[in-house]
Order: structure tokens, then C-alpha cells, then sequence
């Protein structure tokens, strides 16, 4: 197993971790979003009203027919959320409780043999049908795979080091009792094996000795299937954003112009098992509710997309986050979870002036949602180098971006990185720029170019 | 308090636009953020954000150069009464030091934030922080007896020249407060070297001359003042730079902070140590005498004007200390080279890192290639 050291970076500590316990939440609305996925323009195949089973297509990409994103559980569509220009925000779900699902046929004979008898494409396209697809994106760009793609490699990362993320060992240790679910994650695996001449990298922590028992039990089972030789496991230590994607990437295989790398985390590979040994779209996330404005944060077992406010029991005038504080979405509004997203973090808003705010002593660090100062030039140097584990000049990226150089973004290396690799430098921006926003329209830029 | 914040909301609408004094939007948003840090949330990206801001990091720069502020206020006093031959109390030399700076500091403030307010009115942007610290370093690096217009002047110069015309704070070539004594350096020599100029209403015959001046007029090590005297800075020079204890605390307050680049003072000490290796005065004089370790802590350090890459800093410290010490011992017209050394290397910081960062461009590039190959 080969060890790497992420040196870099930053572990931001904020109240409200999640305790170790786990509740059963099956919501009764669920909503997916257009807008969770890069680049996606819907096109809708079902109306409000319309009865829906679980794995009941909902709508389509029109940059490509085949991606389809299909409904996490089985009711009615409640209602087409539609925002300006009537572009589609959300499609609700009603819950009727019954989660009757749509079988797209198991594989019936896993795990004694493999699954040799399906072609690449014949795995592809139950993928795609079923939508667990969009789970799979791609660097760079972190837009949906593209399955006509060979990638270089996939990545999974089992592991996440953001502020309050959910602990994965945790997760595995209440979820995997049921051999069950370790036989998905293995067939997940096996599956990935099958959609890459690469390998499949499978990057852990290396504390977490549970998911490292779990993925060297996995490993094992799967040497002795002589189609699967390409699994590669990797332990990462280090503070964040050694969890991340990007970070694990670049180590590793880092990604040259023209190149595409496919990645996912724990849970959607175990998704992914679970649709093949079942059948079934399997919309469950163990997800966490974290923050210092959420009382008692612990861990739910519910569904992608859940409407979660039964579940919230929050403070005043706090706001509600999928995801994490560097990268979530503010979903304060609807609180529907992100399709991504295992994690809701709720914080206080900081929406209070502060009397020479700028020169009073601070014992706290982080702990509202204030920008603690104004938009400023860049004037400090070397401070993003120290939370920046790529070998990359970040100002100058930024720089680069800003101007919306391709040649220079290219040269620069703007194909290794994606806007949350620059989270932790937003973060310690004395300049209070929107730098995530900058790299995020910099790869846009770039993607619609050269598309 | 919250009188106070009651009456800014008040009086807010008017200076918003198309209120009664709209176009004094920017000076009042500047009084207003000086008093409150603004009530403004992250609205994209991550949603928590550093406490540290502009105004704060440099505000810490400014409570840097307090003890060298302190200390040249006594130093203008102490130099005075020691030319007279005068011995009294120390909160006479201290009063004595203050009525001479109080009115550098005015000219300074008033000049160079009536300019930054008036480009960020035009402009329609926030008034930047910059000038706080601008304002704070250029009188402690003149000497005590420069003429008030002549400031004035200077300080209009490089606020305007060296900053403005550039867009403003983070977009100057050149550090603005030596831009400003180069100005006066160039424009009025007689008034910025020799040995008349550093000591406020000086005795006639007394010697005012730096531990630099002596050693350009022909002196050794001999004539200097002792290690300890340099050390503590009981000697004529500019305003603050004599004391290197002062320096030192300020310059340890920044590096705790994150403030100033430890890897460009080391650089700097580095090049100047290799560099007085070739000549005969040892290098512990070199950073203790003149304006060397002002310069490196507090000049050299300014991350605008600075090579911004950590390689390109250690080269651009280096270059400065060693070409400072090049200028002091072989240059034939002037006893200092440490303003003209950072000056210099502040013209060169963009190509250094043009250098450094067209080196990584390379090992990416290479690294495309040997994939494209192994490809075919």
C-alpha cells in the first residue's frame, strides 16, 4: 500500500461535530437539482402530478440524451421549481412510503463469479438508465462523466477532511454489519474496474483503520477475480484538503492537457454495487448534521436529495448549508439536501457590525458566517502556499483566470485543480475575493471554448 | 455604543446614491468600516472567512513601528541636547523629539490621504488601506531636519507617481514611502546626506555624521560608534532607523503575525553577509549601521513590491542585501545603498518571478510531452 503526506493545508476546527449515533429519516419530499450539476441542462420528462417510482427518469441532460437523472423515491412529482428565465431549480418528489423501485435486473450469479458476462457498455447503460451515473464526475471540470470518455484513471476517495465531515469509519462500522453492504461495496469496485484501461485508485485515511480493515477485505476478495487486477490503495495523512479529490489526484497521476480522470466517494460506489446485485436505484445516504447552530448533530440514514427541515432543530437567524462550510450550498431556503452531499452544517449568520472589528483581539477564529472585512487588491503574498498542496502557483492561477487567459490558466496548471481545491485559500484571503467563483468561471470558460 | 451605530444608519442614505452628498460615498464608507467592521456575509464560495483583513494585517504593521517611532521621537530629542552638550530629564528630550515629528506625521497623513481620498472618490472605489502604513514609514525614514514643503512634495510624488498612476494599492512597481526619500534623495541631495542634516537644530561643531557618512569620508571601524551604541541607536541617523532593538521587536511582532516574509529577511541578511565577505568592514557593522535592517524588516518585506513566489523571494532578498552592501563599499557617490538596493530589486521582483513560475510552466510542459509520446 502506498503511503502519501499531504504537508499543506489547513484543519479548521468549528463547534457542533456529529456524535456517534444514527436515526432512520425517510423523508417525505425530496427534490433534485439541476444546478448540483455542472454544465447540465434539463429537460424534463415528467410533469407535476406525474407518479414516479424510485429510478423513474425525471429529466434528461440535453448535451446528452443518455444522462439521465431519475426520482429517489416512488409518489408523485409535487412540483417544477422554476427560477429566472424559467430555468428548472428543483423537481420535487412526494413521498407515497411505499419506495416501490424500477428493477433494471441483477446480476444473479455475483459473487462466486464475475461480472465478465457484461460488456463495458452493457455496465454503462444500466448505469446511465438507472441514474446512478451522475455520480461519477470528471476532472477536470467536476462535471458528470462523459460515458463515451476512456479515462486515464478513477479515483475514490473514501475519506473527507472538511471542517465537521462526516467520519467514514463511523459510517462503515453501522452500515456494513450487513455483509450486505460490504458485498456492494466490492461489486461497486469491481464495476469501476470495469470502466477504466486505467486503475482505479482507492484512496483511505491513514487513521481510519475500519474503512482500511474494510477496503483490504475487499481488495482480497477481488485478487482472486483474474478481471480485476487494476485496484490500486493508497493511505493519505495529512490536514485538509488531503480528503479531497484534487489533492489525492495530483500525487498520484496528475492530470496533463487533453486527459480526463473519472472520481467518487464511498457512498456512491456503494450505490453503484448495490444496483447491480439488487437491481434497484438505491437512493440511501448516511448523511450528518453538524454546526454550532443545530442542536444535537448526529448522523441520519435518509435519501439523496431529502428535505431535511423535519430533522433540523436549529437556532435563530443561522444558516443552513448542504455540504460543508468551504464548498456547501446555502440551502436555507427549501432545505433540500445537494444530490453530492452527506453532510448539513448550520451556522450562525454574522450579519452584525462590529465596533473596530478590524483591530480587537480574536479568541475565535471561525465562527459565523461574517466576510470580516472588505473586497480588496491582493496584496499579501505567500499566505495561499501554505494551504496550497499542488505543485501550482495559486495567485498567479488566479491571476490568470481573472484575465481569462486560456494559454496562460493552461500553463499554469489549471487542468490539475477545481474551484474547491481553493477553498482553504477563499478562507485566509485577507482580500476578500470570491476566489472559488473565479476558478469556477476561469474552467467555464475554458469548457464552453473548447467544447 | 449603539447610539453611535444608530446615527450611522441615520446619516447612511445621504452618502448612497443619489443622496445629498453622494459623491463623497467612498470617504464615508472609509469612517464608517474604520469604526464597524461591516455586517456583510459570505455570499458565495465557503461561507466562513478569516478574521484577518487588509485593514487588519496592516494595521499590525503600523503597531510594528511603534517602538521605532518611540525611539526616534527620543533619539531627535536625545541627538539634539547631546550636540548642545545640554543634559536633561528624559521626558524633556522625549517632548523636545515629539514637537519635531508631530508635523512630519500631519504632512504625511494630511497630504497623502487627501490624494488616496480623492483617486478613490474619482474612482468610485473603497478608500484603500494602504496609505496607513505609507504614511507611517515615510517620516521614519527622513532625517529629522528635512523642510515640511519638501515632504509635502515628496509625498505627493509618490503617492501620485508611484502608486495611483498604477491603480492604486497591490498595483505599484515601486514601495511608495522610498519612492518618496529617492524623490528627496535625487531632488534635494543637500538636504537628505552629509552630516548636517540628521541631527534637529544641531551645534555647529559637533560632528553629525551617520556611522555610514564616516566610514564613506575615509573612516575605520575605529571611528565608529561601539557595537552596543549601533545596537541600541543612540546615534544620528533617520528617524527610526537607528534603534535595531526597535526594529527587532517590530520586526518579530510581524513574523509571529504573518506579516512580513521571514524568508526575504533571512535572503537579505544572507546577501549581505556573503557580499561584505569581499570588503574589509565586517558584516555585523553592515546591518547594524544606517538604514539596512529598517530596510530589510520593513521595506524590503512589502509584499506588493516584493518577488511574490517563495523561491523568487529568497533570490530578490539575497540580491537586495548584497547589492546594498555593493553600493556602500564601492560606490563612489553615496554612503547608503540600501533604499536604492530595494528600489532596485522591487523593478526586478516581476521578472524574478517571471523566472521562477516559467520553471514550473516548463515541468508541466515537459510532463505533457512525455505523456503525448508515450501515447503514441
Amino acid at each position: 500500500m502506498d503511503k502519501i503526506k499531504i504537508r499543506k493545508g489547513l484543519d479548521i476546527h468549528l463547534k457542533g461535530a456529529p456524535s456517534k449515533s444514527i436515526e432512520s429519516f425517510e423523508p417525505s419530499l425530496c427534490a433534485i437539482k439541476p444546478g448540483d450539476f455542472i454544465g447540465v441542462i434539463p429537460k424534463m420528462h415528467v410533469a407535476e402530478g406525474d407518479n414516479v417510482k424510485v429510478g423513474s427518469v425525471l429529466f434528461h441532460d440535453k448535451n446528452n440524451e443518455n444522462i439521465v437523472f431519475t426520482s429517489p423515491l416512488s409518489g408523485n412529482v409535487k412540483a417544477v421549481v422554476r427560477g429566472e428565465k424559467r430555468a428548472i431549480l428543483e423537481v420535487v418528489i412526494e413521498s407515497d412510503g411505499n419506495n416501490d423501485a424500477i428493477d433494471f435486473g441483477s446480476v444473479e450469479t455475483f459473487p462466486e463469479t464475475s461480472l465478465s458476462t457484461l460488456s463495458r457498455d452493457e455496465l454503462i447503460d444500466k448505469m446511465l438508465r438507472s441514474g446512478v451515473w451522475p455520480m461519477i464526475r470528471q476532472r477536470p471540470f467536476s462535471t458528470i462523466a462523459n460515458p463515451n470518455d476512456n479515462p486515464k484513471h478513477i479515483f475514490v476517495s473514501m475519506f473527507d477532511t472538511a471542517p465537521l465531515a462526516p467520519d467514514n469509519d463511523f459510517i462503515i462500522e453501522n452500515t456494513m454489519v450487513e455483509t450486505f453492504q460490504e458485498t456492494s461495496l466490492q461489486m461497486g469496485i469491481n464495476v469501476l474496474a470495469q470502466l477504466t484501461d486505467g486503475n482505479v485508485f482507492i484512496n483511505v485515511a491513514a487513521n481510519s483503520s475500519t474503512c482500511i480493515d474494510t477496503i483490504n477485505r475487499v481488495y482480497t476478495a477481488l485478487s482472486n477475480n483474474e478481471h480485476v487486477n487494476n485496484i490500486v490503495i493508497t493511505e493519505f495523512s495529512g490536514p485538509h484538503p488531503a480528503g479531497n479529490i484534487g489533492t489525492q489526484i495530483n500525487p498520484i497521476s496528475p492530470i496533463n492537457k487533453g486527459e480526463t480522470v473519472w472520481y467518487c466517494y464511498l457512498q456512491d460506489v456503494i450505490a453503484i454495487g448495490k444496483l447491480f446485485l439488487t437491481g434497484k436505484y438505491d437512493s440511501t445516504r448516511i448523511i450528518a448534521t453538524t454546526g454550532s447552530a443545530v442542536k444535537n448533530p448526529h448522523y441520519y440514514k435518509t435519501r439523496i436529495g431529502a428535505n431535511i427541515t423535519p430533522i433540523l432543530d436549529i437556532e435563530e437567524n443561522s444558516r443552513v448549508i448542504s455540504g460543508n462550510v468551504l464548498t456547501g450550498t446555502n440551502i436555507t431556503n427549501d432545505n433540500f439536501l445537494c444530490f453530492h452531499d452527506t453532510q448539513v452544517t448550520v451556522i450562525p449568520e454574522g450579519n452584525k457590525y462590529k465596533l473596530f472589528g478590524w483591530l480587537r483581539p480574536v479568541f475565535k477564529r471561525f465562527t459565523d458566517t461574517n466576510t470580516n472585512g472588505d473586497t480588496r487588491p491582493y496584496i499579501m503574498t505567500g499566505d495561499f502556499e501554505k494551504v496550497f498542496p499542488f505543485d501550482i502557483y495559486p495567485m498567479q492561477l488566479i491571476k490568470a483566470c481573472i484575465i481569462k487567459d486560456i494559454d496562460q490558466m493552461e500553463e499554469l496548471g489549471i487542468y490539475e485543480v477545481d474551484a474547491e481545491d481553493f477553498a482553504l485559500c477563499e478562507v485566509i484571503d485577507p482580500s476578500k475575493t470570491p476566489i472559488q467563483k473565479i476558478i469556477r468561471e476561469g474552467l467555464e470558460f475554458i469548457r464552453k471554448e473548447t467544447k | 455604543m449603539m447610539g453611535l451605530r444608530d446615527y450611522i444608519d441615520k446619516i447612511k442614505p445621504n452618502f448612497e446614491q443619489g443622496g445629498k452628498y453622494a459623491k463623497f460615498h467612498s470617504t464615508f464608507e472609509a469612517f464608517e468600516t474604520f469604526l464597524y467592521t461591516p455586517n456583510r456575509v459570505t455570499s458565495n464560495g465557503a461561507h466562513i472567512r478569516n478574521y484577518v483583513d487588509m485593514k487588519r494585517s496592516l494595521i499590525y504593521v503600523v503597531f510594528a513601528l511603534i517602538p521605532c517611532f518611540l525611539f526616534g521621537t527620543w533619539n531627535i530629542g536625545y541627538q539634539h541636547f547631546l550636540s548642545l552638550g545640554e543634559n536633561v530629564t528624559f521626558w524633556h528630550t522625549f517632548s523636545y523629539g515629539l514637537l519635531k515629528i508631530i508635523p512630519i506625521y500631519l504632512i504625511s497623513y494630511i497630504v497623502g490621504l487627501a490624494i488616496e481620498f480623492t483617486f478613490a472618490e474619482i474612482r468610485h472605489e473603497e478608500v484603500n488601506e494602504g496609505y496607513f502604513v505609507t504614511g507611517f514609514l515615510i517620516p521614519l525614514i527622513m532625517p529629522v531636519d528635512v523642510p515640511l514643503w519638501m515632504l509635502a512634495l515628496a509625498v505627493a510624488f509618490a503617492v501620485i507617481i508611484g502608486k495611483e498612476v498604477f491603480g492604486g494599492s497591490g498595483m505599484n512597481i515601486v514601495n511608495p514611502a522610498l519612492l518618496a526619500r529617492a524623490f528627496l534623495f535625487f531632488s534635494y541631495p543637500s538636504k537628505m546626506t552629509g552630516d548636517s542634516v540628521w541631527i534637529a537644530e544641531k551645534a555647529d561643531a559637533y560632528s553629525g555624521a551617520t556611522p555610514l557618512g564616516t566610514i564613506f569620508n575615509g573612516g575605520t571601524i575605529n571611528d565608529l560608534p561601539s557595537l552596543s551604541e549601533l545596537f541600541i541607536g543612540t546615534i544620528p541617523g533617520s528617524i527610526g532607523e537607528t534603534s535595531k532593538i526597535a526594529i527587532l521587536i517590530g520586526g518579530l511582532f510581524l513574523i509571529i503575525n504573518g506579516i512580513a516574509s521571514l524568508r526575504i529577511i533571512l535572503a537579505t541578511f544572507a546577501g549581505a553577509i556573503a557580499m561584505s565577505l569581499f570588503f574589509d568592514i565586517p558584516f555585523y557593522y553592515h546591518v547594524l549601521m544606517g538604514g539596512f535592517m529598517f530596510g530589510t524588516i520593513f521595506m524590503a518585506t512589502d509584499p506588493v513590491t516584493a518577488a511574490q513566489t517563495n523561491i523568487g523571494k529568497l533570490i530578490y532578498g539575497f540580491l537586495i542585501g548584497a547589492i546594498a552592501i555593493l553600493i556602500r563599499m564601492a560606490n563612489p557617490g553615496y554612503p547608503e545603498g540600501m533604499m536604492l538596493a530595494i528600489l532596485l530589486l522591487n523593478v526586478f521582483a516581476p521578472l524574478i518571478d517571471w523566472c521562477v513560475v516559467g520553471a514550473n510552466i516548463r515541468k508541466r510542459k515537459k510532463r505533457w510531452r512525455a505523456t503525448e509520446r508515450s501515447a503514441k
